[in-house]
């Protein structure tokens, strides 16, 4: 576990009061609220339709709450109001101390250009103009992300679904983001490489003291990943904890129901 | 003395809600207490609620009323009450514990398994692996398995490997869910020896252990568990 991570009396980094959305009669997210903290690693599990993506969604800004708040602390320490940014600051919120790690790794990365390019792209949006130091920064991250270096000039199309989304993930981490939401972001590999990638993951979160939001319907990968789990079902958080108390001793009928499903390995 | 865990009418029960919400009384009055440099060893039969007492202490099974008090740094904490957040922070730096099994991330190499809980507390990864390549050592893993993950070895090994990884750190508390069952004769007194050791270092204890003898040869002071039993 990412423990090393946690401080003890210090402030949150992500705070959601109250959130609601419903689309026309649905009510897709009911009431939400948490503090999210640096360092932690949070899981909202749930199946299909629990209303997850949609609360991912509200707290990364890309869909604006129906009532509720999502504030957020700066860099410069102030804590803000997400819907009170401009378009402009939210972008290079975005760019710069936020990541986001999309299933699938088409939406997260430009296909057609090289996988350098991808990776040095983060850089330059901040600010960075030397091509030798993007270049070997990005050198460095794909090796850190376990991608030989001499396809640094190939397009992700040329890579394979697990090769694709290792790049994502170092293109999401190289301006040293402070907060990176994932939705799935094992959801469509073999288990060989997800298990490849949970570990990789785990590690750079402990590293580099990233805070994660991530949306899972696996509970193996938010045991091995998170610190916390929010259980989601019909838009409502029904149970709230430490992930193994919640695991190994579920309190509510849906969360005993989705742990004895999972299959013995 | 300073009470280093202080356990005050803990009770647990579980309701099986996909069994139609049958209860199932684990353990209720559950009143102890652990002092530093001390091994309590709880006693009782399969059943009687022994592990479910001590993931309660780790904080990995809810406490349903009751005190789980945990001195961690300084202050007495009721466990039962923490926050998640405060019970990581006491996992981290007070509380370490040794379960039956070995739960283990795919891919990561046994060295790093046992040096990780000193890493995560800001031991520079080089000394951590010196230190626990010579606990390894110790409880008699060679060193050509050092750098294979876990997953693949023998009971008896993963077991060894779990108890270094438990016994690296230098925490006050130290929790251990029959640390010796599947030790051959040669290993369970090494096991003998680092408990001792540990009392040394005014480490609390509390362990479950079948074997009379190990029991006899670590426990300060035996707990019965069947004074707890929920009756239901």
């Amino acid at each position: 576990m990412a423990d090393q991570n946690l401080v003890e009396n210090d402030e949150p980094l992500l705070v959601a009061e109250s959130l609601s959305k419903s689309f026309g009669r649905i009510a897709a997210c009911r009431d939400v609220s948490f503090s999210l903290y640096p360092g932690e690693v949070l899981a909202i599990v749930g199946e299909s339709g629990s209303g997850k993506s949609t609360l991912l969604q509200m707290l990364s800004g890309q869909l604006a709450p129906g009532s509720g708040h999502v504030s957020y602390r700066m860099r410069d320490g102030v804590t803000r109001d997400l819907s009170t940014l401009g378009e402009a600051e939210r972008r290079f919120l975005f760019r710069t101390d936020w990541g986001f790690v999309h299933q699938d790794p088409a939406q997260g990365l430009r296909m057609a250009v090289s996988a350098g390019a991808n990776v040095g792209e983060r850089l330059m949006a901040v600010g960075w103009n030397h091509y030798g130091r993007i270049r070997d920064t990005a050198s460095d991250w794909l090796t850190r992300v376990e991608i030989d270096t001499a396809r640094i000039d190939d397009a992700p199309r040329t890579y394979s679904g697990g090769m694709r989304q290792r790049l994502q993930i170092a293109r999401n981490l190289v301006t040293e983001p402070r907060l990176v939401f994932m939705d799935e972001p094992t959801g469509g590999l073999d288990v060989s490489v997800q298990a490849r990638l949970l570990d990789l993951l785990r590690s750079l979160v402990a590293e580099l003291h990233l805070a994660v939001i991530i949306v899972t319907h696996d509970l193996a990968v938010a045991r091995l990943l998170s610190h916390r789990v929010m259980v989601m079902k019909g838009g409502r958080v029904i149970e709230t904890g430490l992930t193994d108390q919640v695991l190994d001793d579920p309190r509510e009928p849906y969360t005993q129901l989705l742990v004895s499903s999972i299959l013995p390995p | 003395m300073t009470v280093m865990i202080d356990v005050t009418d803990a009770q647990k029960t579980f309701t099986m809600h996909l069994q139609g919400g049958i209860e199932l009384p684990v353990v209720r009055g559950v009143t102890f207490h652990v002092n530093p440099g001390e091994c309590v060893v709880l006693s009782g039969p399969s059943g009687a609620g022994k592990s479910s007492i001590l993931k309660m202490i780790f904080g990995n099974y809810r406490c349903d009323s009751g005190r789980i008090g945990i001195r961690h740094r300084g202050a007495l904490i009721d466990l039962a009450t923490a926050e998640p957040r405060q019970i990581l922070n006491i996992r981290r730096s007070t509380i370490g514990y040794v379960s039956q099994f070995l739960r283990a991330v795919p891919r990561v190499a046994t060295i790093d398994v046992v040096a990780e809980p000193l890493i995560v507390n800001g031991m520079s990864r080089a000394e951590a692996q010196q230190r626990a390549g010579s606990l390894l050592h110790r409880l008699n893993i060679p060193e050509r398995l050092w750098q294979l993950p876990p997953a693949t070895f023998s009971g008896g090994e993963q077991q060894r490997v779990n108890i270094a990884r438990g016994f690296i750190s230098d925490l006050p508390i130290l929790l251990l869910d029959e640390p010796t069952a599947s030790l051959d004769a040669a290993n369970r007194a090494v096991v003998v020896e680092l408990v001792a050791e540990k009392k040394r270092g005014g480490v609390a204890m509390v362990a479950i252990v079948h074997d009379d003898e190990i029991r006899h040869l670590i426990a300060d002071r035996i707990v019965d568990v069947t004074s707890f039993a929920a009756a239901a």
